[in-house]
């Protein structure tokens, strides 16, 4: 983030020009970002704390949250090692169709959440291609935390993958190659030399894999079948209390997810705050 | 490198070809019958519609809130800077609730506007509100960067030439951000036309009215009417993959347009 700290007179518009664009710019993010904000916030304490409390601490939003934290703890993991992996093969090693796997990496952004959800219908669903084999062996993938959690994984496996890509792109492999001929193993070269310079940006990775593992609802929507108390995630029952004109309850739970997506926000911010330290120290 | 790919494949190839096989099972008849029903070309038509407005909303204001982010200095422009990024983060069903409430006939916004005869919530208008909501990250963080890596010497120059500010604007620094905006609008546009949490609870979801594809997508399922679903999104995946190949021509081809950056 760089800012002109004194551009010339000559290349600045006049101030009031300048209050105008500030203004529009403001109200423009103020309607579309602060008013649904500040709205979560005062719907879900409308009937009042205890009314907040009890919608939060019900078996079923208890459950909810359960659900989507090991959603998000399987979630997570792996699309770290894919994407440190698939980051470190293109950046780190030569081979042709680079281009074409960098675009597959990316498929998931692209299509649409209930599509992606579909997928694994298609495949594990009661009539699916997998889905009698799996029924002889009294596995549930569909209706079930598997399924919710292949959704995820799909969802959001281009997350990390795209933080890191750029940044060892950037780097080059002179340093590693440098520990390497020093007599480094391949472990030691990746955790004392690699890992170190990538820290910040794998964190940023991992911090916005998280708000949208937790937050994905329609992929998981498709492939959960909304059993309450069993495979409802705190997305989905968001979505029932508010179809069900629980309107307060509603907004006390999405509360809980705005509350994740404000730390996620704080965090990053941080990170970046962090990063811009470290480079202007150089 | 071998994990990578095998992992890819698991995920996202095989599952992936899963629709296309599905949808390949129907007859070129029956596969041209249901997405030739008014009521998918309706649903089509709806999310072309309503994404290319939200993802050109998005490049005017993305534009607009990337300069005065960059270029002006003002209270709180590094709180605003992280909010931008809200709708990365906010779980899209919240979203959904919060803009329905809002612009539903007795909501904090919607009690004004419908008296003026403006009906948002439950319209086609509230689906593009929805859009840009979500698609509003993309624009500015592509253009942002731009904007912060151009030579201050080249306006500078254009000034010293005798260039008014508007003339600066259009021949100088659109050029310059032209391609990013482009890039930006496309992701929104992609992002918006497969978007389904944050629209279902504004839009009304009226068949031929108010359905976008991926609810018409969702109900057929709901009906295990697994082909139509299948030949719908078949359809809805091409035009997403079309998309895809923009994206990254379009990055590709402004990477090599770029200089490259000094170090340090």
């Amino acid at each position: 983030m760089s800012s002109n700290t004194s551009p010339l007179p000559a290349t600045t518009e006049s101030p009031w020009v300048r209050r105008l664009l500030i203004g529009v710019a403001l109200v423009f993010l103020g309607l579309f970002l602060v008013v649904p904000l500040v709205l979560v916030f005062v719907k879900a304490f409308e009937e009042g704390t205890a009314a907040y409390w009890a919608a939060v601490r019900e078996a079923e939003a208890l459950s909810a949250v359960r659900l989507t934290l090991s959603a998000a703890a399987v979630a997570v993991p792996v699309n770290l090692l894919f994407g440190l992996a698939a980051a470190w093969a293109i950046a780190k090693f030569r081979f042709s169709g680079k281009n074409l796997l960098i675009t597959m990496i990316d498929v998931p952004f692209s299509v649409s959440p209930v599509i992606a959800g579909m997928m694994f219908v298609l495949l594990f669903g009661l009539h699916g291609w997998l889905g009698p084999w799996l029924a002889e062996h009294d596995w549930k993938v569909i209706f079930a935390l598997p399924g919710i959690v292949l959704a995820t994984i799909f969802v959001t496996s281009p997350m990390i993958a795209r933080e890191l890509l750029p940044l060892l792109q950037s780097q080059g492999s002179a340093e590693e190659e440098a520990a390497l001929t020093l007599g480094a193993s391949g472990w030691q070269t990746f955790t004392r030399i690699s890992l170190p310079k990538i820290r910040w940006g794998l964190l940023y990775g991992v911090i916005l894999c998280n708000a949208r593992a937790m937050g994905e609802f329609g992929a998981v929507s498709v492939v959960s079948g909304h059993i309450r108390g069993l495979t409802n995630t705190l997305p989905l029952h968001v979505e029932i209390l508010y179809n069900e004109y629980a309107f307060s309850a509603a907004f006390a739970v999405a509360s809980l997810l705005t509350l994740l997506a404000l730390v996620t926000l704080a965090v990053k911010s941080l990170i970046e705050w962090r990063a811009g330290l470290r480079a202007a120290r150089r | 490198m071998g994990f990578t790919l095998l992992y890819l494949s698991l995920i996202v190839l095989i599952p992936l070809s899963a629709v296309f096989l599905k949808a390949s099972t129907l007859t070129w008849d029956a596969f041209w019958k249901i997405i030739s029903d008014p009521r998918t070309l309706a649903a089509y038509r709806l999310s072309l519609v309503a994404s290319l407005v939200a993802a050109s909303v998005n490049v005017v204001f993305g534009v607009l809130v990337a300069w005065v982010l960059d270029r002006y200095d003002f209270p709180g422009r590094r709180l605003v800077d992280a909010m931008v990024d809200l709708p990365f983060a906010l779980p899209t069903a919240v979203a959904g609730i919060a803009l329905a409430s809002i612009y539903s006939g007795n909501g904090w916004l919607g009690q004004y506007l419908e008296p003026l005869g403006i009906k948002v919530a439950y319209t086609p208008v509230g689906i593009m509100v929805a859009l840009t909501f979500i698609g509003l990250p993309f624009v500015v963080r592509t253009v942002q960067p731009v904007l912060a890596g151009l030579d201050p010497e080249i306006e500078e120059a254009a000034v010293s030439l005798g260039a008014t500010r508007g003339q600066l604007f259009r021949r100088v620094l659109l050029p310059e951000l032209a391609p990013a905006a482009a890039t930006g609008f496309v992701l929104a546009f992609a992002r918006a036309l497969g978007e389904y949490g944050s629209v279902i609870f504004i839009a009304g979801n009226l068949p031929m009215r108010s359905e976008i594809t991926p609810l018409l997508i969702m109900i057929k399922l709901e009906q295990y009417d697994y082909a139509g679903a299948t030949a719908i999104a078949s359809v809805f995946l091409l035009v997403s993959f079309a998309l895809l190949l923009t994206i990254n021509f379009l990055t590709l081809r402004y990477n090599r347009m770029a200089p490259a950056e000094p170090a340090g």
